[in-house]
């Protein structure tokens, strides 16, 4: 029961509407305010209270993190107190800052995703630019004034703090907390039954599909399936198809969009690609989350053969999982492997990188903003890092706790038990590590969000579409396209002649424009008339 | 004298709302009245017949209105023969406040299924019709546990007798599923009925932090009588969405 029943698919209501209001916000209204500057001779000697708003993935054991985080910064800070705000889906954190921040209400620290700060953003002085803080000898990373053994920049993932850049400048407004990326769960048991043999490293989208359609293949005409002997049978299932698309068209080298926010996503390659998905959706070889549940729940009970989902919910995954969704009697008795997400090329691997990262919100008092500075760098401390870290497949973002004893004795000690060293949360975490190199993010701007909601969307509809006997060609996909560039606003964005994907340039004007432009050009030549007639008379 | 006419005028609407009560309910224990449905319209046990991500077409009485955001609303329905689930119709906010409990209403959409539970997909469209309706809850106490159980999914449902049981570390309810929330997500409880251990939920969109129902279940103590009503909501197995809560 990870998330609240009924409430699955809200959030990707929040965030299209939210986004959506931000993206016409970011037009009017702006709300200027001045820009974050270090005080020179701060002492920060005042009392201090600070918000924290976090989000957990409905796990006890990271809010016990930020409990004991807390507990322990305010020891060695008295004078800064710490509230904390908890939230279980970054949608709701988005749409409360959104809210907070036209009542300049935000919190001091916040989780977040680039793609967010990029849209808070928009609002100038909204979001401090933390390169200044960062490299402050006093109180700045491994600064003088700083009373714990946090990380110096060095210390922090050179790819993760890449991550937290925006713009053109250079500015650092965020830094990144924890990082995922996503595996695909594979039922080695029934694989091996349909007659494959997996590959060592890589899968690749080819074979999956195969597989997949295998599996398909078994269903009898008494409605079971062969393979796993129930009515019951997603082969194929992925929980985020917005990472789907992305992943696949980055694969692919296909476009998508660009650091100006010039928008690519409607190609050729994404038609090709929905295009397959359909078919193998009405083939019943696949599904997605929103349309049918959660991956896990499918592979435990036997239902699945390979799941894709985040590294982070690695201890839902598998016989053994510690974390159950689904009553025990149905979990089945099979072997699960861990992969990286199937490749077009395996020889040249490419892995989306997700994972919360920490702003700070702007305030009038420097103080404030240096004492939410300082709980900032807390959270990256040895302690929070591997301790939040070891709740899920997150790895730690800084070098300093990667190579500790304590962390490199927990990545040893792999299905010792079932619980702390639980064996497929413990291989997705290590898919992580030893994949950094080959993960990417895609551009953040403003509207980058929607751009992203948009992806997901359209292989959700593809599927949709095909389950309802409609046939996903080219009609389809031209209205599908208008369709989702007009809902999530994407010709509010640059380069709105790409957001169609077709070139308009040889198409017949709207009667409207037409209407307007021999209006215009009446009026012209009224006024023409009138010069010419003018001047006749005074002549 | 005016205590006289105000016990009259109370009397009065007590007797006129039984009355009125009596020609709107049904259920098991209801009469039941005319209800023919409209031209090209399912019945209830057409509904449950047709396939999967096929197209239908039903009219129902809305029992429960869990949520409205961005023009979608996810609303429990029952007719006389049975229950429906509409996850994210599509309906404006000055159309959602036109469907109050009771409201007869005809959905056009797509039926699904989601994690066991069967509902008209994301997208639907209705239309508000004549008629009201409001179903009095099934006791299905002696169905829990039961394969005939999930014949009532979605319903408006009692649940009688059950003891409130120990959580975890003593306490009777969770915040979230694990406890890793807060006042305000949705609320887990267990009881037992006959030997048997039953999760329940108060799902915080129907009734939030505010309602009568989140507050009896955050000032329940382990081992408390309980009778509940609720809808028989589905998520991997049975799951209830508690309505009511009433201590003996």
């Amino acid at each position: 029961m990870r998330t609240s029943l009924t409430k699955r698919r809200l959030v990707s209501f929040v965030m299209i509407a939210v986004t959506l209001c931000a993206l016409l916000s970011g037009c009017h209204g702006k709300r200027a305010a001045s820009e974050f500057t270090m005080p020179e001779d701060l002492i920060l000697d005042g009392e201090y209270e600070i918000s924290f708003w976090a989000k957990n993935d409905t796990n006890k054991n990271q809010t016990m993190i930020y409990d004991s985080a807390i507990k322990n910064f305010e020891k060695l800070y008295p004078n800064i107190h710490v509230n904390l705000r908890l939230y279980t889906d970054y949608g709701k954190i988005y749409n409360d800052v959104i809210t907070n921040i036209q009542t300049m209400t935000t919190p001091n620290v916040c989780i977040t995703y680039p793609d967010h700060i990029a849209t808070y953003r928009s609002g100038s002085g909204v979001v401090v630019t933390l390169n200044d803080l960062i490299d402050n000898p006093v109180y700045g990373l491994g600064g003088s004034a700083v009373k714990f053994d946090g990380p110096s920049k060095g210390d922090i993932i050179p790819q993760y703090l890449a991550e937290c850049i925006l713009g053109e400048e250079g500015d650092i407004c965020a830094l990144p907390f924890m990082r995922s990326s996503e595996a695909c769960y594979v039922n080695k048991t029934l694989v091996e039954k349909l007659g494959y043999e997996l590959p060592e490293d890589m899968l690749t989208w080819d074979f999956v599909w195969e597989v997949s359609e295998a599996a398909a293949a078994t269903l009898g005409s008494d409605g079971v399936y062969g393979i796993n002997g129930q009515k019951v049978l997603i082969p194929f299932i992925y929980k985020s198809t917005d990472n789907m698309m992305i992943q696949y068209l980055k694969q692919k080298d296909a476009g998508y969009s660009d650091a100006e926010g010039n928008v690519y996503l409607f190609n050729d390659d994404t038609s090709d690609f929905l295009k397959e998905i359909a078919g193998h959706t009405a083939t019943g070889a696949f599904s997605t989350f929103k349309i049918s549940g959660y991956p896990s729940n499918f592979v435990n009970a036997g239902q699945c053969v390979f799941a894709i989902d985040s590294t982070a919910g690695s201890t839902w995954v598998g016989t053994d999982a510690p974390l159950l969704d689904i009553s025990p009697d149905r979990v089945v008795k099979f072997e699960t492997a861990v992969y990286p997400v199937p490749q077009v090329d395996p020889d040249s691997p490419m892995m989306i990188s997700q994972g919360p990262s920490i702003c700070l919100f702007n305030k009038a008092d420097p103080g404030e903003v240096v004492a939410s500075w300082l709980f900032l760098q807390y959270l990256l401390t040895n302690d929070v890092q591997i301790a939040y870290s070891q709740t899920e497949g997150y790895v730690p973002v800084t070098s300093k706790a990667r190579e500790s004893a304590e962390y490199v004795d927990y990545l040893s000690r792999a299905g010792e038990d079932n619980a702390l060293h639980y064996g497929v949360k413990l291989e997705a975490t290590r898919l992580v590590l030893d994949h950094t190199g080959d993960t990417f993010v895609t551009p953040v701007f403003n509207g980058s969000a929607s751009l992203r909601d948009a992806a997901g969307a359209l292989i959700e509809e593809a599927v949709k579409g095909t389950r309802r006997r409609k046939t996903v060609d080219d009609a389809f996909l031209k209205k599908l396209y208008q369709d989702t560039g007009s809902l999530y606003r994407l010709d509010e964005l640059k380069n709105k002649a790409n957001t169609t994907g077709d070139d308009t340039s040889d198409e017949p004007l709207p009667a409207m424009s037409i209407a307007l432009l021999v209006t215009l050009a009446a009026v012209w030549l009224g006024i023409l008339i009138y010069m010419l007639l003018d001047k006749v008379r005074k002549t | 004298m005016k205590k006289l006419i105000a016990t009259a005028l109370i009397a009065a609407m007590v007797l006129g709302t039984a009355a009125c009560g009596a020609g709107k309910s049904g259920g098991a224990s209801q009469t039941k009245f005319e209800d023919v449905k409209g031209e090209g319209v399912m019945t209830h046990a057409e509904y449950m017949a047709a396939p999967m991500d096929s197209e239908v077409v039903i009219e129902a009485y809305v029992q429960g209105k869990q949520s409205w955001w961005d023009n979608k609303a996810t609303l429990y329905l029952q007719d006389q023969d049975g229950a429906y689930f509409v996850y994210e119709m599509n309906c404006s906010e000055e159309d959602y406040a036109k469907i109050p409990t009771g409201t007869k209403i005809k959905v056009t959409g797509y039926k699904t299924e989601w994690s066991g539970e069967v509902e008209i997909a994301s997208g639907s469209t209705f239309e508000i019709e004549d008629g009201q309706f409001i179903a009095t809850p099934e006791d299905v106490t002696s169905l829990l546990g039961s394969d005939s159980l999930i014949d009532h999914q979605n319903e408006v449902v009692s649940f009688k007798d059950l003891t409130v049981a120990d959580k975890g570390d003593g306490r009777a309810f969770f915040y979230n599923w694990d406890n890793s929330g807060v006042q305000g997500d949705d609320l887990y409880f267990d009881v037992t009925s006959g030997g048997n251990t039953y999760t329940f939920t108060v799902e915080s969109y129907l009734t939030d932090k505010d309602s009568d129902v989140y507050k009896a279940v955050e000032k329940l103590s382990v081992g408390d009588k309980i009778d509940c009503e609720g809808f028989l909501y589905w998520y991997e197995g049975v799951n209830p969405h508690i309505t009511k809560v009433t201590v003996k």
